[in-house]
């Protein structure tokens, strides 16, 4: 404990950033289904983990990691319109708990799937060759491929942001989650949007699978954990808002960073219990609106 | 109308219909261990249903009563010696206290957000005992719970013997039954039941909701935990996956198979998963794809699960009517 250094402090804290990054993406998507069709996909974990496994057989195929970065989400994403038209659309009106039940069947499937296609052992990953190194922040050495993850996180949460407040589409999807009964009287065919959110809302679940992919291993199991993380995440910052999920995300990254240099036994605890302690200061979240929850 | 006649014999006296069953169940089975694996799995679906059947909520959480139930014991047992029905009593004593945190801390919130936040704090638990690795053996789980004889009313009973085992573990199962049938017909089990079909008009006609949610929450957790701990010393180990979400996740998927809101859908949704597991993983390796797909056709085309959608049918032709709860 005696060796603890400012310097050490702001490097394991840029380590939770980039942890947070990933979280913040999943719980993006989460919130983004959710605020829409007031559905939780339990099968968001899978998601993440079909796009871990994509991105390393895309990066072997097309032997760039751009390309893997583009085709993964667009191939994860396709998996989630065909999961929303065929699966979750049936049970939209029946009782909120069916689509959650449903996904949580579908995960099964996917994990399964993947122990199919790749062994049950997962695959090996290592950080894309341009990316390899560490640049010197001022007060050490941090890993270039970490940088790169919390400036891609930073680039999709901000065209998200453009994308929902000022495009038309974008205006559909914030009047249709307040009521889409109103937009479906403005002639607008809400169904299609509900499917082409989750399509977005998967695919961003799969662009997180493979931004995590070089720092984690890879195997069929991973998104089991972290589906019950990004629930804390979505929880602490508020179901349904997209602030709420990248400002919990980066809290929940570096509270587990953190609590892995002071206490590395208690690390996966400490984000359950912060969640604990939300829920009995202020079970909405931080940005989630007052009632929703209860 | 015979059939009618019986169904509503069997809806009158459910709990010595369910027994009666049970008492013949281990004849039919292929072999004992997977008659007393259903037995506990049945009751552990049986203290989730009064939850998410009849009070409308769906928890996610509900492996680390299971969990702590069977580590309870096991620690009684392995480090404190307990005789075995005072480690029993230590389980069921400690799911219940951990149903009452658990259960404070979820009520704050309603519907989906229930589901995950249980499914959260269950894994607080996980991880708690994961790394408790003094008393609980951590990731190679609770070893050496060795209980060869129990004397029950006087008896000698060799706990090694199969069969013995399973009636023993029977007259558990049977008691809490029992109790939860009693539950169910008192006043207290038409305000859970009000409170599945509309919360704020049973609000409204003067029950205290939270309260009721919280002390059903406890009563499932308890019977969850003495699921857990007849586990334990039915297993003489206890795995560390017993107190991971995907374990709550096969009490849903249990409940929801047989028929979520029914007496005898948990026994027979745990019969059928378990029977099914049995035979599929001994000529695939996939049984996790088979059971995803099975729940998915069972959400999408049979929510009212097995004895529910048998029921359903019945009372179409106007068989039955009382059988259906």
């Amino acid at each position: 404990m005696a060796d603890i250094t400012p310097s050490l402090l702001a490097l394991q804290l840029m380590t939770g950033i980039a942890l947070g990054a990933v979280y913040a993406l999943l719980a993006l998507g989460l919130s983004l289904i959710f605020g829409m069709l007031t559905v939780v996909n339990f099968a968001h974990g899978a998601f993440f983990m079909v796009g871990a496994f994509l991105g390393v057989y895309f990066l072997g195929l097309t032997g760039s990691f751009w390309f893997s970065l583009l085709l993964t989400p667009l191939a994860v994403g396709a998996v989630g319109l065909v999961a929303e038209r065929f699966l979750v659309r049936p049970l939209y009106g029946r009782g909120i708990d069916y689509p959650l039940l449903l996904t949580f069947g579908l995960s099964y499937v996917m994990i399964e799937a993947m122990r199919v296609a790749f062994g049950i052992e997962g695959v090996a990953t290592s950080t894309p060759a341009e990316l390899r190194g560490a640049v010197n922040l001022g007060f050490g050495f941090f890993p270039l491929y970490r940088l790169f993850l919390i400036g891609a996180t930073a680039v999709v949460v901000l065209g998200l942001w453009l994308f929902i407040e000022k495009t038309r589409f974008g205006l559909i999807i914030r009047a249709g989650s307040r009521d889409p009964e109103i937009v479906r009287v403005l002639g607008i065919d809400i169904s299609k949007v509900w499917l082409l959110v989750f399509g977005l809302g998967t695919a961003i679940a799969g662009l997180s699978g493979v931004l995590a992919a070089p720092t984690r291993a890879v195997n069929p199991e991973m998104g089991i954990s972290v589906l019950a993380e990004s629930f804390v995440v979505t929880v602490v910052g508020g179901m349904g808002s997209l602030p709420g999920a990248v400002v919990a995300g980066l809290l929940v990254g570096i509270v587990f960073s953190m609590t892995s240099l002071f206490a590395p036994d208690l690390a996966e605890l400490s984000i359950f219990v912060l969640m604990a302690l939300v829920l009995l200061i202020k079970p909405q979240g931080f940005f989630g609106k007052a009632g929703l929850m209860s | 109308m015979d059939i009618s006649r019986t169904l509503n014999l069997i809806a009158r006296h459910r709990v010595g219909a369910v027994i009666a069953c049970l008492l013949v169940f281990p004849l039919v089975m292929p072999y004992e261990a997977l008659a007393i694996n259903i037995l506990i799995f049945g009751l552990y679906a049986v203290g989730f249903n009064l939850l998410f059947g009849y009070t409308g909520m769906l928890s996610f959480g509900h492996a680390a009563f299971l969990g702590v139930g069977s580590y309870l014991c096991g620690i009684a047992i392995v480090s404190g010696g307990w005789p075995w029905w005072a480690a029993i009593a230590a389980g069921v004593a400690a799911s219940a206290a951990v149903g009452v945190v658990i259960g404070y801390l979820a009520i704050r919130t309603r519907g989906i957000y229930f589901s995950m936040v249980t499914l959260a704090l269950g894994q607080i638990v996980y991880y708690a005992f994961y790394k408790a690795e003094r008393w609980t053996g951590g990731e190679n789980g609770l070893r050496g719970i060795r209980v060869e004889t129990i004397q029950l009313l006087g008896w000698q009973l060799n706990f090694v013997d199969p069969l013995t085992k399973y009636y023993v573990i029977l007259a558990f199962v049977a008691a809490a039954l029992w109790l939860v049938s009693r539950i169910l017909n008192s006043p207290f089990g038409a305000v859970i039941e009000a409170i599945r079909e509309n919360e704020k008009r049973t609000a409204a006609c003067g029950y205290d909701v939270a309260r009721a949610k919280l002390l059903v929450f406890v009563l499932s957790a308890a019977i969850c935990g003495l699921a857990g701990a007849l586990r334990a010393l039915h297993l003489s180990i206890v795995p560390i996956d017993s107190l991971h979400y995907l374990q709550s996740g096969q009490a849903v998927m249990m409940c929801l198979l047989g028929g979520m809101g029914s007496f005898f859908g948990p026994f027979i949704g745990a019969a059928v998963f378990l029977y099914l597991e049995d035979v599929a993983t001994s000529f695939t390796s996939h049984w996790m794809a088979v059971v995803g797909l099975i729940f998915m056709v069972f959400v999408l085309f049979f929510p009212r699960g097995i004895w529910g959608s048998l029921m359903h049918g019945l009372k179409r032709h106007g068989l039955g009517k009382e059988a259906a709860s």
